[in-house]
């Protein structure tokens, strides 16, 4: 695997960065690539635009933040407008559609795939703080970056007390992403 | 219920710090909170006492500083963890800390000053705050780790150098570095090469607590032992009785700056990429470095012959290989997250090469495209 | 020969460094009496005194660390008490003493004075109260009366501000044992200060001094043999009285005695506590 970038952005609370933690932890300690994970954050413990992104690859990774995304995954409108920059051509582009929509120019031939992660949490896993590994679930299947047998590890090694839930909301998102038909940007 | 950490570890930075001063014989911690170094305390409150260690928090940081050295004094490795508005408060303790010569580690995780500053983003801004920041003439050491693995492995180095030397020691990394995530490996406890203080060995009636021996550094003894002693942050003969002579003065301050400098071979740590046949080489440390490397790897692809020094010890400066870099390269690139610091430091040492300074006092180091197309610039002279 | 010198020796010259003597104090000074205060008190409670530290800060009483045998440390100015902080709680074995004076404890060092109280560190802190900083040449001070003259608070007003009550203010804080006396008291000062180090927690004695070169100058309150008379003339001793009614007015009256003696949880037996929770 080449240099990989991938940037998560939405609201405090969300569980961003966790997401890109379990992302960075899967890909270092199960997937065996070079890995560093950084985030960005305001003075806002809850609310406020959260930022975090994940390099990895099969070299060691020197320049530590994300440049130029081969995958954004925006959870929120302000985090969409401050994060899409810089995003690939023929890039990833991941939302929930439920909270973000497509506005403003959108790099030529980047796939956008709509997963509405909170509501599946919220309707299907039954817990809205199960968002985040349902986007990672999406993720996942949409990009291959990640194993499914690492990252179900992880979440194992992780939450041993919410095991089930998670799982559950993994493979809720791992459909999601399969079955996702993605927009072409022209 | 007691909870070994992981060998392998996917981990902050400052996570990785306070794993390092853990695995170094670190058993007392004084702190106080603060972004972004409070990880390390957070850390710190849980894994101490499951190691029969103390977190402390004090009041602010000067007690914590001070409860540190006085930790020390006891025989126990001792730390504390802050940012740049925390080392200001610390300042004075740590002019006594040289004086009374005690060994003690100090993480500054730093982020975006003056003042208030930028707290959640990083900065290189406190460089030359730990050597010149305490009143008099004094020599410090100083570590710039760049990676999550060097945040453990240099804290260990820190705790070495300050009981080898019987003097406080910055651990001096920017923001990033502190928070991010990155694999951490944990030596096995056997190949962790450790060093301890000197202990006087004569007759307690014999003891001169001052007395240094030939590397410089005296033989410490500690609270509750058989010796008895005195320190003061006065200046003191070699017995630790304060003077105000002129030749007491002029030894102790000789041999407090001598103990450092005349040693800077074994304490200063540098890496060298690319160097070899390298007509253009950027110096930096930290983050940018990361920077500088990737920059240097696309100039090569395009034959442009650059190379990195990369400063792991900032300070003692490392003067000589400076210099010696200066006669075999054409032009010096310095890059720093701050408005120049150690540029001054390169630039006295390498003169008359020209060096250039890439400044940027701000949360985001230069980015890779910013070296390369200074790099370019001076290739084209 | 030897005989005569040992019987001509200070009862408690053992705990003294007395190749550092003669020491820096003025004629009629409060501190060395003090210094013996704390002698003694080591002396009647028979402790190992390697296993005793002195810790000082700056000023006239920071220099008192200095001339004890032991393992002594004289810190910077105010902190005298965080640094005994570490120490005591990196090695609870050791018997941890602070001298120092108000200047020194009150006003740089103040915080550290009321959150160690609040922590509940088992540690000794004996307070000289002179009511200036005497070694700067006499300015006010933390405890410095009302339009009371100094350096700095000049007549024809004196001192603007108001002082503290030291009792009061380790007491309010949470010390678990809180003493005042006069210099001239010394052996129910020393008697104090030896129920302070046996004390499971902070403990804090105030001790009322004369500093004829700097305060009493100002004030016109004569030498150290004048001054010292008066504080016997004026003190007035109220064991057990509570900690707020011990006033302190240094013309009239002088409240003394043992104000505070509770039981409360010990910092450093709680972290052990919490230790052998872990470990289970």
């Amino acid at each position: 695997m080449d240099r990989y970038e991938v940037r998560i952005g939405g609201f405090g609370g969300q569980g961003i960065v966790t997401m890109a933690v379990v992302m960075g932890e899967t890909a270092s300690l199960h997937d065996d690539k070079y890995v560093v994970q950084t985030q960005s954050y305001g003075p806002e413990a809850r609310g406020g635009a959260s930022k975090s992104e994940v390099v990895m690859g099969d070299e060691e990774i020197d320049y530590p933040k994300v440049q130029n995304p081969d995958v954004f995954i925006a959870m929120s409108r302000a985090a969409f407008l401050s994060y899409i920059g810089g995003l690939k051509e023929n890039g990833i582009l991941i939302i929930d559609q439920d909270l973000v929509n497509i506005e403003g120019e959108i790099p030529k031939g980047v796939r956008v795939y709509k997963i509405p992660a909170t509501r599946i949490a919220d309707e299907k896993v039954g817990n809205k703080l199960a968002t985040n590994v349902v986007m990672l679930g999406a993720f996942t299947a949409i990009t291959g970056a990640l194993s499914v047998e690492g990252l179900k590890r992880q979440i194992e090694d992780r939450w041993p007390r919410f095991v089930k839930t998670n799982l559950q909301a993994l493979e809720y998102g791992l459909e999601a992403g399969e079955e996702a038909e993605p927009a072409i940007i022209e | 219920m007691k909870s070994l950490p992981e060998r392998v570890m996917f981990t902050m930075g400052d996570i990785a710090a306070a794993e390092g001063a853990l695995s170094a014989g670190c058993r007392y911690f004084g702190g106080y909170p603060i972004t972004p170094a409070t990880e390390i305390a957070e850390w710190m409150a849980r894994r101490m006492p499951e190691l029969r260690g103390a977190y402390v928090q004090y009041e602010d940081e000067i007690a914590s500083i001070t409860s540190v050295i006085g930790a020390s004094w006891t025989g126990t490795k001792a730390m504390t963890a802050t940012s740049g508005p925390g080392v200001s408060l610390m300042l004075e303790a740590i002019g006594l800390a040289v004086m009374t010569e005690t060994p003690l580690v100090l993480v500054n995780i730093m982020r975006g000053g003056p003042s208030t500053g930028q707290p959640t983003r990083g900065q290189q801004g406190d460089i030359m705050q730990a050597k010149w920041g305490s009143h008099g003439d004094y020599q410090i050491i100083g570590l710039t780790p760049a990676s999550v693995q060097e945040m453990f492995d240099q804290t260990v180095q820190a705790f070495n150098l300050a009981e080898k030397y019987r003097t406080p020691v910055f651990v001096l990394a920017d923001e990033t570095v502190g928070h991010m995530r990155e694999k951490l490996v944990i030596p096995d406890e056997k190949d962790i090469k450790l060093v301890n203080r000197k202990q006087p060995t004569v007759d307690p009636s014999e003891y001169l607590p001052f007395k240094a021996d030939d590397d410089l550094v005296p033989p410490m003894a500690v609270f509750g032992s058989k010796y008895q002693f005195y320190a003061t942050g006065l200046t003191h003969d070699e017995r630790g009785y304060p003077s105000d002579k002129e030749n007491i003065q002029i030894d102790l301050i000789t041999r407090l700056n001598d103990k450092i400098l005349k040693n800077a071979d074994d304490i200063i740590d540098l890496e060298k990429y690319q160097l070899d046949d390298a007509k253009i080489a950027v110096i930096a440390y930290g983050t940018p470095s990361r920077s500088a490397r990737r920059a240097i790897a696309i100039a090569r692809e395009e034959g442009i012959k650059a190379g990195l020094l990369r400063l792991k010890t900032v300070w003692p400066f490392p003067e000589e290989a400076v210099a010696e870099l200066a006669t075999e390269v054409d032009h010096i690139i310095v890059a720093e997250q701050n408005m120049g610091q150690i540029y001054h430091m390169v630039r006295s040492a390498g003169a008359p090469t020209p060096i250039t300074l890439m400044r940027k006092p701000a949360g985001m180091p230069q980015l890779p495209e910013e070296i390369v197309q200074k790099i370019k610039e001076i290739d084209s002279q | 020969m030897t005989t005569v010198q040992k019987t001509l020796s200070h009862p408690m010259a053992k705990y003294i460094r007395e190749d550092r003597l003669p020491w820096i104090y003025c004629p009629g000074c409060s501190v060395g009496i003090v210094t013996n205060m704390v002698a003694r008190a080591i002396d009647n409670l028979g402790i190992d005194f390697n296993k005793v530290v002195i810790i000082s800060g700056i000023g006239c009483t920071g220099r008192s660390s200095g001339y004890f045998k032991t393992g002594s440390f004289h810190t910077t100015h105010g902190r005298a008490i965080a640094f005994a902080e570490g120490v005591k709680i990196a090695n609870p074995d050791l018997e941890v003493i602070v001298i120092s004076g108000d200047g020194d404890i009150a006003a740089i060092g103040g915080n550290h004075l009321i959150h160690a109280c609040r922590r509940n560190i088992d540690m000794t802190v004996v307070c000289v109260n002179n009511f200036n900083y005497g070694m700067t040449g006499g300015q006010f001070g933390p405890t410095t009366e009302h339009e009371r003259y100094s350096q700095t608070s000049p007549p024809p007003i004196g001192n603007y501000e108001h002082p503290f009550n030291l009792v009061k203010l380790a007491a309010s804080s949470g010390a678990s044992f809180v003493a005042r006396w006069t210099a001239v008291q010394a052996r129910r000062a020393a008697r104090s200060i030896q129920k302070g180090i046996e004390k499971e927690g902070f403990s804090f004695i105030e001790i009322v001094g004369a500093c004829p070169t700097a305060f009493g100058r100002s004030n016109r309150l004569g030498d150290g043999v004048t001054m010292h008379k008066h504080l016997l003339e004026v003190a007035e001793i109220q064991n057990g009285l509570p900690p707020h009614e011990a006033e302190l007015d240094y013309d009239n009256r002088i409240v003394c005695g043992e104000f505070v003696n509770i039981e409360k949880p010990e910092y450093t037996a709680v972290i052990s506590r919490m230790r052998d929770r872990i470990e289970g």
